[in-house]
């Protein structure tokens, strides 16, 4: 028995060696998949670039019937959506952190509130995108008739709508951690001096938390930049900049996945990868920072 | 010197460039409960877990000089082989949370994938078991995950699953301070019946459990080996001032 | 003085009110549009519904067979690729935070985490089906298989952060091995929050239609050829609802019921899991 005991030992470390070699290569898969995303994007876009050089990106005519290709339409799309849908949903977002945060962090209604946040984050955005399809824009059409303007029913602000409700998890889910997070002797002290809880509220914990909220926010936008199907089938399909916001347009995303199986000529595909690199840059920069101010406030 | 069974000569212990334990040499002899005490960060834990080289598993942990089994160097066997022959019980009781009872006593033998026939690992079950003085209270919930046990329980279900390995040496890295005094002492009474089969290393933090349990006992502070000697003599008639500070009360 | 306390008091009183009013109807469009969902979908599913492919166009009848079968087959390949890789990413940044491996690869897992979905698309047509010269089922299993990473990751690596050193210790002093000590004892010891992080990434990929659409494709007909365009749910649902076909709305609205029946299944049971096990633990 002592034997195949220190045979069994000399075996088990050349296994210990193979495996930890194989976790490292794990690891290193990571950096490849990033590193090979960035340059594919890059190699890709370089038809477009040599040829349409930066002016590209203000350009305002997108024609692909007359090869002329300019971003700006998609660039104003993704900005407007983005913005209006983090303006509508933020109140919704801080105002759920609050509670689940200060009011209400523990017990059964606190519970069922958490838990239907985070099923609006699991319902897939092709499910919104439908339901919006048939539901939210004959709503929209009857009111933009209403209101006298051409009622298209999609359109920059159907689309908005709709990923407002889609965006406000990611800032409520964050927001709530953070207020959680607020030292008790800070809000104590305030409430000692006879503050009332909106004071402390509004004195303490949002001042405290200030640059994570902002960073929440970063997030909801990161995630609606990046947000594609319920987008697609909501905001028009129209390759031109947008002249009000019940105008049909398109944003990056959309764009990309409405015309790149039609792309026939290479500078008309290498154009929409152009788009998919500017779209990998600014979600990518835009969750960074937002990760590295969450770690910020939660190391102190 | 052939009951001798670890013998360290000149041994030194780093982490980074802190040097924890400095030119210790001892000889420890077989079947006997060797005490090692000392003040907090003197060096006798990072020692107890250089023998079963558990203390190159820190990053930046470093050993140096003569560490021996028998005759054989531990620094030049295989770190798996050591362990097998120099077992551990550590100071928070750790069963394994996820195996059962018998899973537990015989673990060393199943996550090794060493192969044992059934009847003769019912067989070291109730053994080791016994030694531990635990059979008689685990013997029909084998097949139960150990939470129910107390901590003091449990301890003895790690001691045991340290035997069921046939170790030469069992070291004990203060087995019993996370204990009630009840327990403890269940602990303490199975030192002294263990010591007929095995050589126990017992660091510990309380001098009186250390006059207790043991036949030697060695004294460690600020990384040296100052005195090692029979525990009555020790407790007597110290030979070294620091040591009669320290037992005295003079820090700690 | 009595005044303007009283005024605080009540300024105070009403913004509770706001924070509840705001919290709580968000609730109602979530509501709304899953009623919707069941009442236009749940009529649609019957066995002829999920056991035949669509019918063509001005046929009445049909099925998602297709795109159940296509949904399964891709969603496997893609749990296949990515909880391996995922498991061992996450035990080595749980087992060695400090070095500058780590540091890269865990901003690789955050920046992975923020890039849209077709992007990810984009990027696999070109590594996999510009080479294979054709759409394929397991060019989008890749794709999702990217996605999905960064959940299991995360979730392995807190999971195992959240266990006791005392664990990998005791089975060290016994001599076990590395590997065995992670794969015979610190992962069975963490499994519940493992599974949990792979159920929640197989129900985020589920629903997935951006990063197929360039690499799956779609497929009316039903196919297990992995080499070959398949069709999955979140396709179907995509190409059929922004037809002009009524029949082929009615397809999307059954195909979306199951889609996200299953989605909302797997969330709660997951979320249930972690409940029981948690306790014990």
């Amino acid at each position: 028995m002592k034997n195949k005991r220190l045979d069994l030992s000399y075996s088990q470390m050349k296994w210990e060696t193979i495996f930890k070699r194989i976790l490292v290569i794990m690891s290193a898969i990571l950096l490849i998949i990033v590193v090979g995303i960035l340059i594919t994007l890059i190699m890709q876009s370089m038809p477009s670039i040599k040829s349409l050089g930066f002016g590209y990106l203000w350009g305002k005519v997108w024609d692909p019937v007359q090869n002329i290709y300019g971003a700006y339409p998609f660039l104003i799309g993704t900005l407007l959506t983005s913005f209006i849908a983090l303006i509508l949903s933020i109140p919704f977002s801080y105002a759920i952190a609050i509670y689940l945060g200060e009011y209400n962090p523990k017990g059964w209604l606190s519970n069922l509130l958490k838990n239907t946040i985070e099923l609006i984050a699991a319902v897939p955005s092709i499910i919104y995108g439908f339901w919006g399809l048939f539901v939210l824009v004959p709503i929209v059409r009857s009111f933009e008739a209403k209101i006298g303007v051409a009622p298209y029913g999609i359109g920059i602000f159907t689309a908005s709508l709709i990923l407002s409700v889609m965006i406000i998890p990611y800032a409520a889910s964050l927001g709530t951690s953070l207020i959680r997070m607020v030292p008790s002797p800070l809000k104590e002290g305030a409430y000692a001096l006879g503050a009332t809880r909106f004071e402390v509220i509004r004195s303490v914990i949002l001042p405290y938390t200030r640059s994570g909220l902002f960073a929440g926010v970063l997030l909801s936008l990161g995630r609606a930049l990046g947000e594609t199907m319920a987008v697609t089938m909501l905001i028009g399909n129209t390759s031109a900049v947008p002249h009000s916001i019940f105008a049909p347009g398109n944003t990056m995303a959309s764009v990309i996945a409405n015309e790149f199986t039609e792309a026939d000529h290479t500078v008309y595909l290498s154009a929409l990868i152009e788009l998919g690199l500017v779209l990998f840059f600014v979600t990518v920069v835009i969750n960074l920072i937002g990760k590295r101010i969450i770690t910020k406030y939660a190391n102190n | 010197m052939e009951h001798t069974v670890v013998s360290a000569s000149k041994f030194n212990a780093w982490f980074g460039d802190n040097h924890v334990v400095k030119d210790v040499s001892i000889k420890i002899e077989k079947n006997q409960v060797i005490a090692v005490m000392g003040p907090s960060g003197c060096g006798k834990t990072t020692f107890l877990r250089c023998i079963n080289r558990m203390h190159e598993l820190i990053p930046g942990a470093t050993a140096k000089g003569s560490l021996k089994l028998y005759a054989d160097e531990i620094y030049t066997m295989n770190p798996i082989y050591v362990r097998y022959k120099i077992g551990m019980v550590f100071q928070r009781p750790n069963p394994f949370p996820n195996l059962s009872i018998y899973d537990n006593v015989v673990a060393g033998y199943k996550l090794n994938g060493l192969k044992v026939a059934k009847a003769e690992m019912d067989n070291i079950v109730e053994k080791s078991l016994t030694s531990a003085a635990l059979w008689n209270e685990v013997k029909d919930s084998l097949h139960k995950k150990g939470t129910f046990l107390s901590g003091g329980q449990q301890q003895r279900l790690c001691i045991a699953r340290a035997i069921a390995m046939e170790p030469e040496v069992i070291l004990f890295d203060e087995p019993t301070s996370a204990l009630d005094p009840i327990s403890t002492s269940s602990v303490e009474q199975l030192f002294h019946e263990l010591k007929a089969n095995y050589t126990l290393i017992i660091v510990t933090h309380n001098m009186q459990q250390a006059a207790r349990v043991s036949d030697k006992t060695a004294f460690f502070y600020l990384g040296e080996l100052v005195e090692f000697d029979e525990t009555k003599q020790m407790f007597t008639a110290p030979k070294d001032n620091r040591t009669q500070n320290y037992i005295t009360g003079r820090f700690s | 003085m009595d005044a303007r306390i009283g005024i605080r008091n009540t300024k105070s009183v009403l913004f509770k009110g706001l924070i509840i009013f705001l919290a709580f109807i968000i609730t109602i469009p979530l509501i709304i549009i899953l009623l919707y969902i069941i009442k236009q979908g749940v009529l649609q599913v019957n066995w002829h519904f999920l056991t035949n492919v669509p019918a063509p166009v001005g046929e009445t009848g049909g099925g998602i067979s297709n795109a159940l079968v296509g949904s399964l087959i891709i969603v496997t390949m893609s749990s296949i690729i990515a909880i391996p890789v995922g498991i061992l990413a996450g035990i080595y940044l749980s087992e060695n935070p400090h070095t500058k491996l780590a540091y890269y690869s865990g901003l690789c897992v955050d920046i992975l985490q923020g890039v849209p979905s077709i992007v990810v698309g984009i990027v696999v047509y070109f590594w996999v089906v510009k080479p294979l010269g054709t759409f394929s089922a397991i060019s989008g299993s890749i794709a999702l298989a990217i996605m999905m990473l960064p959940i299991v990751i995360r979730s392995t690596e807190q999971t195992l952060k959240l266990l006791p050193d005392t664990l990998k210790e005791a089975a060290l002093s016994l001599g076990v091995p590395y590997h065995r000590v992670i794969l015979k004892v610190i992962i069975p010891c963490g499994f519940a929050g493992i599974l949990s992080g792979i159920m929640l990434s197989v129900a985020r990929i589920a629903g997935e239609t951006a990063p197929l659409l360039f690499t799956a494709f779609g497929n009316p007909y039903l196919s297990t050829a992995i080499t070959k365009p398949m069709q999955s749910l979140p396709l179907l649902i995509f190409n059929y609802a922004t037809s002009p076909y009524d029949d082929w709305h009615n397809l999307a609205w059954g195909a979306s019921f199951i889609l996200l029946m299953f989605v909302l299944l797997l969330n709660i049971f997951t979320k249930l899991i972690t409940r029981k096990w948690n306790i014990q633990l």
